[in-house]
């Protein structure tokens, strides 16, 4: 039959490019894009706030510049790694089983859990569009105007299609952070056997308020509670 | 005493396309266990001059790790903490229709039908799942002082009996599970400290030259264990990967005797 040979001196391992490895690369990129996800979510509640709040708070990020374009560099290098690594390791999955079950029954396999590799790709689309949407303006809403924040978010959201695009995405976006952040604990080895239910537990209050604020944007323009001022 | 219908994967060999097979069969009784029950059918197809239904069996107790197919879409079958010797024809219903596969995995090819071959978890092994040590004298079993809990969860990673279950289970034919077990049971131990980081290092890159699947922390392979191994053996291996892979510790226990 055919026989792989074993390893036998450790030296001629390259650890950076075990499985393991590239999984903790997701894992610590994930950490960068849950932070971002979080202080994102934080600065959009000013929307509440009023014009001037958020209008302020816009124009804050946009005066620091260097600071802006750091973040943004982090970020993007953080959504290409972890992208690249997840799909690599995804494909390396696919072809660990060529001949599939004829049936085959999950157990504890949970919807968040089996779909990641969709949840995933369905938000960088997101972000890219977002990006479009409301940075750069390349498809902006109706009445675009770069220096008021404020009625962008209301005029992009009045429009029923855009708010049901961002709504169905903070929902992937839950679901790939749930799984997500419950994951990476075991992935970098931090769990442990007492805190696996409160981890769950917290991961799922996090992401569920991740979720709900951001939802609650669309939705407060579409009720009317949230319109120009 | 049950009627049933199996649908079984039969292959004549390594090379063979196989494909799914439907035999009736009738009056099994629930006491039996599912390899008897896999007995029975055999005999009648021997009479009948067929060529019976190849699956791998040894101790029919549990503790070999020699059985293993996937019933019903589950690996070793419905119930949990089970081996397929161990279950019982009564977790099975009068006119069920069961299917039997063999696990799949690329690095478990089929040898026929039911039987796969799993030297890959042998060799997973061979790489560093041991400990070196200088033959002497006995030493005093009380004289290495290891804390009651260590002993306990290294007690529990050594209960693998190496079925290959996890990596069937698991969706992304994934044996960390298996080898998690394997180096837990000895990175718990003082015996096992020498050469902990390097048979970390060592059973990954062999698990992953075998082919088989990263982890994504499904937790099927978990469900699936007969010896209800934890995913809590995961994250140790995950810890002494980084650990091992951070510190660059020189490679030389490998090569060393003992303690
Ligand atoms: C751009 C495309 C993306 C793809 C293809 C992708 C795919 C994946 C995959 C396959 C995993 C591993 C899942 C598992 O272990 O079951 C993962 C983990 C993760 N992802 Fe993403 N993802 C993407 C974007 C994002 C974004 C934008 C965020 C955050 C907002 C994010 C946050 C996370 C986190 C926190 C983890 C946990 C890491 C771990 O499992 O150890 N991902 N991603
Ligand atoms: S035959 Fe030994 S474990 Fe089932």
């Amino acid at each position: 039959m055919s026989s792989i040979p074993i390893i036998t001196s450790a030296s001629s391992v390259k650890p950076l490019e075990a499985t393991v490895a590239k999984k903790v690369l997701v894992a610590i990129t994930g950490i960068v894009l849950f932070g971002f996800v979080l202080i994102h979510m934080v600065g959009n509640i000013q929307l509440y706030q009023g014009p001037e709040k958020l209008n302020h708070y816009a124009e804050l990020l946009q005066s620091m510049k260097p600071v802006l374009w750091t973040f943004r560099i982090v970020l993007l290098a953080a959504v290409g790694v972890h992208a690249l690594f997840a799909i690599l390791l995804w494909l390396r999955n696919r072809s660990a089983r060529p001949v599939a079950y004829e049936s085959q029954r999950f157990v504890s396999a949970t919807l968040t859990s089996r779909t990641m590799i969709w949840s995933g790709p369905l938000i960088g689309l997101f972000v890219v569009y977002h990006i479009l949407h409301f940075t750069t303006g390349t498809f902006p809403p109706p009445h675009f105007n770069s220096h008021n924040v404020y009625n962008n978010v209301v005029y992009a959201f009045q429009v029923p299609g855009v708010s049901i695009a961002y709504i169905i995405a903070m929902v992937a976006l839950g679901f790939h952070l749930y799984h997500g952040g419950v994951s990476l604990f075991q992935t970098l080895g931090l769990r442990t056997p007492h805190d696996e239910k409160p981890l769950k537990l917290v991961l799922w209050v996090i992401t569920t308020i991740i979720v709900v604020v951001n939802i609650s944007f669309p939705l407060a323009v579409l009720t009317g509670l949230v319109g120009l001022k | 005493m049950l009627n049933l219908t199996l649908k079984v994967w039969r292959q004549k060999g390594p090379k063979d396309a196989g494909q799914m097979v439907t035999y009736p069969a009738p009056g099994i009784s629930p006491d039996m266990s599912f390899l008897e029950m896999l007995d029975v059918v055999n005999e009648r197809m021997m009479e009948k001059d067929e060529e019976p239904i190849a699956f791998d069996h040894d101790c029919r107790e549990g503790i070999c790790g020699s059985c293993g197919t996937v019933v019903n879409g589950i690996a070793h079958g419905p119930r949990s903490a089970t081996t397929a010797c161990q279950l019982h024809m009564r977790s099975f219903k009068d006119g069920d229709t069961i299917t039997v596969e063999p696990w799949r995995a690329k690095p478990f090819p089929v040898l026929k039908d039911l039987i796969v071959d799993r030297s890959a978890y042998d060799r997973i092994i061979a790489a560093g799942g041991f400990v070196s040590v200088n033959t002497g004298g006995c030493p005093d079993g009380n004289s290495l002082p290891i804390p009651k809990e260590n002993a306990e969860l290294s007690m529990d990673a050594a209960a693998c009996i190496g079925c290959g279950a996890c990596a069937a289970a698991c969706p992304n034919a994934s044996a960390m599970l298996f080898v998690s077990a394997k180096v837990s049971q000895l990175a718990l131990l003082p015996q096992g400290q020498p050469e902990r980081r390097d048979r970390v290092l060592k059973m990954v890159a062999q698990m992953d030259a075998e082919g088989f699947g990263g982890c994504t922390n499904i937790g099927e392979c978990e469900s699936a264990c007969p010896k209800e191994i934890k995913l809590e053996n995961i994250a140790r291996l995950n810890r002494d990967f980084l650990v091992a892979t951070v510190t660059k510790r020189p490679v030389t226990a490998s090569q060393g005797g003992g303690a």
